[in-house]
């Protein structure tokens, strides 16, 4: 098992460095065959997955393997290992395949584009890094593939170099997460001060089951346990692109389309979820950390879905539409939803993927991403705008699509969790799947209907090449089935009911709720098509009086253009103003002014003295001499009166 | 008398070659080769020295030790000719090794006085691996003083921009840390009759100094604050990083502040445990302010160079850091003192390895203005991805050096200061932003017209890059090789 693992993991890499180091240099040409070796490779680590998560599901037990010495200095004692349990099984199998399908997307996408291959090796190594992210075993492991998906996110989104606003949206999102991993790191530092407590328990501080147990056994303080999940969940809240740092995911999406479908979309903005996951009974611990995670999570989901309704950049509304269903995870995993969280970030990946795939789709046709130069596609595109159509549905969470199942799971968590800030929490996410339904069919009224508004002439618009449709259609064929295939509410077939639930939650035995009880399941759908039925008549029948309604809310319509205007304050005042033309421009001139001018000085007056002191060494007796006689006389006077 | 001859044949062996240089030979083609072929040597000889002390089965503290006792035979003035290396050592004298190479060998286009060009770079090479590998504090002194010439010289004469001003700078600033050293040499002289390295520790132990114990260390303290350099003593520093030629610029923050360093673990932490614990908190601000003042004043450079020199004090910050966890516990200090050592080293290879691309940018560029630059990655792929390397290491990303020596700084420093280091460790964030800032504003962005018709680094040029490059990898993947070497000389040092 241990090295079925780690081909998993080094095939991807061993891509990477085939890729990067061989064909790049020297096989400059072969770019074909470049992208079917990467394919492959992901391909191989596809299916072993998959086989082992079929293994897991039938022997359902944790494994550790034993760790291989990496570093051992005083404190840190850091071996390199796996783990393989039921989470990393299900991550494994959601980067892997959406891996897969992404880099068949990107042979149409990318063809014909000059960096071809190292995109096919970022790729490669982006998946190398997220894999080892959840593999690993120890809490430094687990911060060093963070930190490189960190950086295989920065040279995707920077992918295209030439494009200032790529860089400086590449620049933006590596600084915007290390201020979250600064939060993640100091957590990790903070294990050490504990070190005696983990020692006397013969633990290791960085194991991460070790800090579980050390979480469920009581060995430490409750303080502690908030301080660590806190500093925990800052690294996510960077990395999940959660209020407050949220800014630099929308700007992400100038990297290629199918980048910001795997990255931006499923994968690595799942990564904070996956972070508190793994850490949740830790969170689970300390009351104080739970609810941080619901009112982040419950806030970002409303304010970034209601950023989504303003936003005329297609991938732009998915950005925001990304961030706010990940906060709908955070939200779960703060009202004790791990299993209800972990099955949202399963089925969104899928759908969201598809999203985004079909506006890259749609930009390869049209060159724009502006929905107010779209229009009409629905019939020059029927795949693209089918597909579509499937993801939006599910993403709206419409019976009985993927996202129906996970999203009333959360919903259902919240609404059964006690407390005002669960409840709080629940109607956050309840008003949230009002507005997203209405910005999801504003975005799809903009694009596929009414009339084409572009500057390219009609002709040139085409559907995709086949290599982009099939994907296109496998993930819509996902977004409609998988949500209920692996948590079906009756037993199916070989699966039984509430498998995933019972399989990430270990809540096998207990009672699962009947949803269909809920009155919300219902209350839900019915807003979503009250939601749907206004952007039908503001959009496409364009009805006199709803606009004239819709138009009174200008003022708000502003502020939702300008985000709230967090980049302003973010960039021009904290940043520019408040940091570099204050704090760093005060100190540079500090330090010129007066630091280096004090050695100056004290050059200066060193010069001077001895300037002055020369003069009694001129050479001339004459005053020799009367220096003598002063000298003589000073000391007259001093005996004479002392 | 021991003699092993290893490491007096590792430290001397520049001095005969630049002697050779200097003498014998007179065209310029000899001049290079005989320069690269020297290095080249020493770079061997110092990888030698680093094998030979992991191989070497004796359970002294100090390995290869070469000693004769009567060098300067007067009984009441005895200095010895003392060389020897133990795990603290060994890695920084490769270190030097590797970057003169580097340095030798990156200097293709000096066309002005090339042989006393050399002859300065091996003179400089040959002092460095003196301090490092000194066993005598006379001697050491006169390897920390021979530093000094060569370095005048190469700023002054081979320098650009205020170049005499910086070189005096440089000058004025090492003299005083050297008078600083050479006065605390002999109270020590005073009070103990040895300037045996390997005895004064034991020596100093039952003593009462002439004057108090804490007065001597900081009479250590600033010497090696300035020549770190630690703020506010920092201030030669860039114009010296600025004004100095490409190769000057890799030695003077490759090894030449790791000499500092060096001082500072050998001979404060090694005579003067106490007070080192004793104003640990002294230390640990200067050590935060080092890390956030550095950093910030770096955001706001626009030359290239200036820049890198700046983040030179930054993170020299940390490993003052780490010599300040020396107030924790015995596992505290191990961890935050290989984190120290580990971080000079690392240090030294990729800021060698950022002024080495910056050099030769600058070459073709004919300017270090940043607001002038951008698109260079049209021209310039090699150097581009060596500059991404080069600063993702800077920042610490995992997977390189930067990453290794900083987190095990952090973890020796934050139980003992959990506040301070807090703080230096924000540093970590300020590092990227200059960092990434930098490189998109020199590498990518459109391509200009100015520079359309600039070439890339050539296939020779990169040699040096590749190996740096090689090297922070390594570390970076393969950590425990290293890290080994250092805390086996640590713990020798500070006792079990």
């Amino acid at each position: 098992m241990d090295q079925l693992l780690w081909t998993i993991f080094f095939s991807p890499f061993i891509s990477f460095v085939i890729l990067f180091f061989i064909f790049k240099p020297f096989f400059g040409k072969m770019v074909r065959l470049s992208s079917f070796i990467s394919i492959f490779a992901i391909g191989l680590s596809t299916l072993l997955s998959i086989l082992i998560l079929l293994d897991l599901s039938i022997n359902q037990k944790v494994i550790t393997f034993k760790p291989n010495e990496f570093l051992s200095v005083g404190n840190l004692n850091f071996g390199i290992s796996l783990i393989l349990d039921e989470l990393t099984v299900v991550m494994l199998v959601v980067v892997t395949s959406i891996s897969l399908l992404v880099q068949i997307f990107s042979i149409g996408y990318m063809s014909g584009d000059k960096g071809y291959i190292r995109y096919f090796a970022f790729l490669s190594l982006f998946t190398t890094a997220m894999l080892g992210l959840v593999l690993a075993s120890n809490i430094i492991q687990l911060f060093i593939f963070w930190e490189l998906v960190g950086l295989s996110s920065y040279l995707l989104i920077g992918f295209w170099h030439h494009k200032p606003s790529a860089v400086a949206a590449a620049k933006k999102a590596f600084i915007i997460t290390r201020i979250g991993d600064f939060g993640l790191l100091l957590a990790i530092l903070y294990l050490f001060v504990q070190k005696s407590e983990f020692a006397s328990n013969s633990l290791n501080p960085i194991m991460i089951q070790d800090i579980i147990i050390a979480a469920k056994e009581g060995y430490l303080s409750d303080f502690v346990i908030t301080i660590f999940a806190l500093g925990i969940f800052t690294g996510a809240i960077g990395k999940s692109a959660q209020f407050p740092l949220h800014t630099w995911l929308p700007d992400a999406m100038e990297g290629p389309t199918p980048v910001s479908a795997l990255i931006h979309a499923a994968t690595m903005v799942a990564a904070g979820v996956f972070l508190v996951a793994r850490f949740f009974p830790v969170f689970e611990a300390s009351l104080i950390a739970m609810n941080t995670l619901i009112v982040v999570g419950g806030i970002t989901a409303l304010f970034a879905a209601s950023i989504a309704l303003a936003m005329n950049d297609i991938k732009k509304v998915l950005a925001y539409s990304t961030i706010s269903q990940l906060g709908y995870m955070m939200l779960a995993l703060g009202v004790g939803g791990l299993s209800a969280a972990i099955f949202h970030l399963f089925t969104h990946a899928f759908f969201k993927a598809l999203l985004f795939l079909g506006a890259g789709s749609i930009s390869h046709s049209t060159g724009t991403f502006d929905m107010n130069k779209m229009g009409g596609l629905r019939k020059i595109m029927p795949w693209t705008y089918i597909t579509f159509i499937i993801g939006s549905l599910s993403l709206l969470g419409i019976f009985p699509l993927s996202g129906f199942w996970s999203k009333d799971e959360i919903l259902s968590a919240s609404w059964s969790s006690s407390g005002i800030i669960a409840n709080i929490g629940f109607y956050l996410a309840f008003i949230t799947v009002f507005i997203t339904s209405f910005y999801m069919f504003r975005a799809i009224f903009l694009t596929f209907h009414g009339e084409f508004q572009g500057d390219i002439s009609k002709g040139d618009l085409h559907e995709s090449p086949k290599v982009m449709i099939i994907p296109l259609c496998i993930l819509s064929v996902a977004s409609i089935f998988i949500g209920f295939i692996v948590n079906p509410i009756i037993s199916i077939a070989f699966i039984p009911s509430h498998w995933f639930s019972d399989f990430i939650g270990h809540t096998s035995g207990k009672a699962h709720v009947n949803i269909f009880t809920n009155w919300f399941v219902y209350g839900a759908t019915l807003i979503s098509f009250l939601a749907i039925l206004l952007a039908y008549l503001i959009y496409i029948s364009k009805n006199s009086l709803f606009i004239k309604v819709f138009d009174k809310f200008r003022f708000a319509r502003q502020i939702l253009i300008n985000k709230y205007y967090f980049d302003y304050i973010y960039e021009e005042v904290i940043v520019k103003k408040i940091f570099l033309n204050g704090i760093a421009k005060g100190l540079n001139w500090f330090d010129t002014n007066i630091v280096d001018r004090v050695f100056g000085f004290i050059g200066w007056l060193s010069l001077n003295i001895g300037i002055l002191l020369r003069q009694m060494q001129n050479g001339q007796l004459q005053t020799y001499g009367g220096i003598l006689s002063l000298g003589i006389i000073l000391i007259m006077i001093f005996f004479i009166f002392f | 008398m021991v003699f092993n001859g290893l490491i007096s044949t590792t430290v001397f062996l520049p001095l005969v070659g630049s002697l050779i240089i200097a003498v014998l030979l007179k065209k310029n083609s000899h001049i290079f080769f005989f320069a690269r072929l020297v290095t080249l040597l020493n770079l061997i000889l110092s990888g030698w020295v680093l094998f030979a002390y992991k191989m070497s089965e004796s359970s002294e503290k100090f390995k290869l030790i070469d000693r004769y006792e009567n060098w300067i035979p007067f009984e009441f003035f005895k200095v010895e000719y003392y060389l020897g290396v133990d795990g603290f050592s060994a890695p920084l004298i490769l270190l030097t090794g590797l970057l003169t190479a580097v340095a030798v060998f990156s200097s293709k286009n000096i066309t002005y006085k090339v042989k006393q060009y050399f002859v300065c770079l091996l003179l400089l090479e040959t002092a460095v691996m003196g301090v490092f590998s000194s066993l005598d504090l006379f001697l050491f002194f006169i390897f920390w003083e021979l530093e000094l010439i060569p370095m005048f010289f190469l700023i002054m004469v081979w320098g650009s921009g205020r170049k005499n001003y910086s070189a005096m700078k440089f000058l004025i600033f090492t003299l005083i840390s050297g008078a600083l050293i050479l006065f605390g040499i002999l109270i020590l002289f005073a009070t103990t009759k040895s300037f045996d390295m390997t005895m004064i520790p034991l020596l100093l132990q039952n003593k009462t100094l002439l004057i108090p114990m804490s007065f001597v260390f900081f009479i250590f303290f600033i010497a090696f604050a300035i020549k770190l350099p630690v703020w506010p003593l920092h201030t030669w520093l860039p114009d010296a990083h600025t004004d100095a030629p490409t190769a000057g610029s890799v030695m003077l923050a490759g090894v030449l502040i790791k000499m500092a360093g060096y001082g500072l673990i050998r001979i404060c932490i090694g005579f003067f445990p106490e007070s080192v614990s004793e104003y640990s908190l002294f230390i640990v601000i200067l050590a935060v302010i080092n890390v956030i003042y550095g950093a910030v004043i770096t955001m706001r450079q626009t030359d290239m160079k200036r820049l890198i020199a700046f983040s030179s004090i930054s993170h020299m910050g940390f490993v003052l850091l780490g010599i300040a966890a020396f107030s924790g516990s015995y596992e505290d200090k191990i961890t935050g003192l290989v984190g120290a050592s580990l971080q000079m080293f690392t240090h030294g290879t990729i800021t060698g390895l950022l002024f080495l691309i910056i050099g030769y940018i600058y070459e073709k560029t004919h300017t270090r203005y940043i607001p002038h630059m951008g698109g260079l990655v049209h021209q310039m792929p090699r150097l581009s991805i060596s500059l991404t390397i080069a600063g993702v290491a800077a920042l610490g990303l995992p997977g390189t050096s930067g990453f290794i020596s900083e987190i095990i700084i952090f973890i020796g420093a934050f139980p003992v200061f959990n506040f301070f280091t807090a703080i230096g460790v924000f540093g970590v964030v300020l590092t990227s932003g200059y960092i990434l800032w930098m490189i998109q504003r020199i590498m990518y962005g459109p391509q200009l017209e100015r520079f359309k018709n600039i070439s890339d680094a050539s296939i020779y040029e990169m040699i040096p890059v590749v190996i740096l490059i090689i090297s922070i990898l390594f570390v970076g993947l393969y950590p425990s090789f290293i890290t080994e070497i250092f805390k086996n000389g640590i713990i020798s040092m500070i006792g079990k």
